[in-house]
């Protein structure tokens, strides 16, 4: 029991939490821009490697260097939607999903090209972990992404329901023409939909590089199960991405728990293709997800 | 001597350019006919090169083999494995949204290359499959069976051409490009689209897989390392939209004018200082990335645009 909460259950919620935040970013685009957005792994790297360029001129804990990496995510995507994807946004949807692969390749080039293709640690040494009641021992790390996630999840959700802007976000994703002849300013809700995407993929992309170290490779190697969990949580349905993002994460990561007998129930070195089946799973009984999004 | 060897540079780039004409030609059916997004185009390649290459190896202990068949029977087991791998997909996917099946061919890549990486048995992991045959290892010997190579490349290269031309002029073409720019009309024609978009898919993946069996018998030897997944499909899809889409000489004109630039830049970046020399490969992949936004935006037609055969009828 110990040994399940410690190595699987709070590895499990952590990569959740990050799975959590991508997916957040990639199931309202998808909802609001009506595209699957694949360079929003890339976006994570570089909000990564944006905090670990940070730290290397204020030696203090990443995590409050996390705005910094914000600040490059936000102008990087609202760059590249006004000059990349806007002029295409007439066209089948089809072929800004064609450009946002390209900008995934311009955005990894660029970090490979600045900050070199090397793992790199953000925080150098070993932290000791926290001991609770005697018993659970837990890094720092992932109590501190834990809750954090469910911080931002609380606000997002009063952003969603209490606010103006959130509420007419949800209302182009749930019917963009209804919302348009209402009135509703689509060039705000876009803007504010790659400034929230953005920012919360500059926070998950902090955590995965915390978690293991900030490579090239980071973001775009977490895209599939982020696509899973966006699907899974209902497109279009913020918080059925983060609820998603912990489904896929805890599947991933228990799935090597020996649930029966001694040996891991799943090989560890296939568990991104538990993502991949639950996503093929959905897509064939229940495409629209667990949440009821909206089935494009 | 300067001669030979620039002889033999632009054989090994016209290979290698043949190779990439096929998947371009392979694409081109996908989305230059059928508009459907396949994002995992490396998975198929890979599936159809270690199919060739476990088919076509002498027994050995590391991987499974033994099969020793000839290369062309090894050509066709890449297109029927990767044609079966292709067809699990689309049948999934082809209901939904385009981009549902862009997410999934890039999963069943990442699955593919986690098979290649990890069964050891099959594949023999990461240390790879070697002693793969050339075609006419018997007749020839040394660099010319690399000229020889070249022409086997081409000649299964204007094969497909035809294949897909046909397929493009025929009425099953003309009813896929219907589906491609009005699916609601063309259903309420009577088309099952489904079915149609199925059988496009197929067919590319299969000539996908033909493309990776060739890549594994002109290399010789195969590792999970041999494509970059990414670089791979991504450079297909370039040469694709600039060659032009929808139009097969422009498949393999792009193929071959945008895996000259690549592979021509490549020795002047080699002569730049060590440490300029690995920077210069990102600031390449720079460069194709925004080619590939330029073209989207300004030339979405290609150097040589889409031009649907005249209709013609029997005469009376």
């Amino acid at each position: 029991m110990t040994e399940f909460v410690n190595f699987y259950l709070f590895p499990a919620l952590t990569i959740g939490s990050i799975y959590a935040l991508g997916a957040v970013g990639i199931s309202m685009i998808f909802g609001i821009l009506r595209f699957a957005h694949f360079a929003h792994g890339d976006l994570m790297t570089l909000g990564a490697y944006g905090i670990m360029a940070a730290t290397a001129l204020m030696p203090v804990n990443p995590l409050l260097l996390i705005p910094f990496g914000m600040a490059l995510t936000i102008s990087s995507a609202l760059f590249v939607d006004r000059f990349f994807y806007r002029p295409l946004r007439d066209l089948p949807t089809i072929y800004t999903v064609i450009s946002s692969f390209g900008i995934a390749l311009v955005f990894r080039s660029l970090i490979q090209l600045v900050w070199g293709s090397e793992n790199q640690v953000l925080v150098a040494g070993v932290r000791p972990p926290l001991v609770l009641f005697d018993t659970f021992r837990v890094s720092v790390l992932h109590l501190q992404a834990i809750v954090t996630t469910a911080i931002i999840a609380v606000l997002l959700h009063y952003f969603l329901t209490a606010t103006k802007t959130g509420r007419s976000m949800r209302a182009v994703a749930d019917d963009p023409e209804l919302a348009e002849v209402s009135g509703l300013d689509t060039a705000k809700v876009v803007r504010w939909t790659w400034i929230i995407g953005a920012a919360l993929a500059a926070v998950a992309g902090a955590f995965a590089a915390l978690n293991t170290s900030a490579h090239p490779n980071l973001g775009w190697n977490l895209l599939l199960p982020m696509f899973a969990a966006a699907i899974l949580g209902g497109i279009g349905k913020p918080m059925g991405a983060m609820a998603g993002g912990f489904i896929i994460g805890m599947a991933e990561e228990l799935s090597s728990y020996h649930w029966i007998g001694d040996e891991a129930l799943i090989s560890p070195s296939y568990k991104t293709a538990i993502a991949f089946v639950i996503m093929i799973g959905l897509l064939i009984f229940r495409p629209q997800g667990l949440f009821k999004g909206r089935l494009l | 001597m300067e001669l030979t060897g620039l002889f033999f540079y632009i054989v090994s780039l016209l290979i290698l350019g043949g190779i990439y004409a096929l998947l371009c030609l392979a694409l081109n059916v996908q989305w230059g006919m059928g508009g459907l997004f396949n994002a995992g185009i490396a998975g198929f390649y890979g599936v159809g090169a270690y199919t060739s290459a476990i088919l076509t190896t002498a027994a050995s202990g590391r991987h499974l083999g033994g099969f020793s068949m000839p290369v062309p029977i090894g050509l066709v087991g890449a297109a029927i494995v990767a044609g079966v791998t292709g067809w699990a997909v689309a049948r999934i996917c082809v209901r939904l949204k385009s981009d549902y099946l862009a997410m999934a061919s890039i999963g069943i890549a990442e699955i593919l290359r986690l098979v290649f990486v990890n069964e050891s048995w099959l594949t023999n992991g990461s240390l790879g499959v070697s002693r793969i045959p050339r075609p006419f290892a018997d007749v020839t010997t040394g660099r010319m069976s690399d000229v020889a190579f070249l022409g086997f490349v081409w000649v299964i290269v204007l094969l497909v051409y035809v294949a897909t031309t046909r397929l493009y002029e025929s009425p099953w073409g003309r009813t896929l490009r219907a589906i491609r720019d009005n699916e609601t009309s063309a259903s309420a024609a009577g088309k099952n689209v489904e079915k149609f978009r199925v059988q496009t898919f197929v067919i590319g993946c299969a000539v996908m897989g033909i493309a990776g069996g060739l890549s594994a018998h002109y290399f010789r030897f195969l590792s999970p390392t041999a494509t970059d997944p990414l670089l791979t499909t991504f450079l297909v899809w370039v040469m694709l939209m600039a060659g032009g889409s929808g139009n097969n000489k422009g498949a393999i004109l792009g193929a071959l004018c945008i895996w000259t630039i690549w592979s021509v830049t490549e020795i002047f970046t080699n002569r730049l200082p060590p440490e300029w020399a690995t920077r210069s490969s990102f600031i390449r992949m720079l460069l194709v990335g925004l080619l590939l936004q330029v073209v989207l935006q300004r030339f979405r037609a290609g150097l040589l645009p889409e031009k649907p055969a005249p209709m013609k009828f029997r005469k009376e």
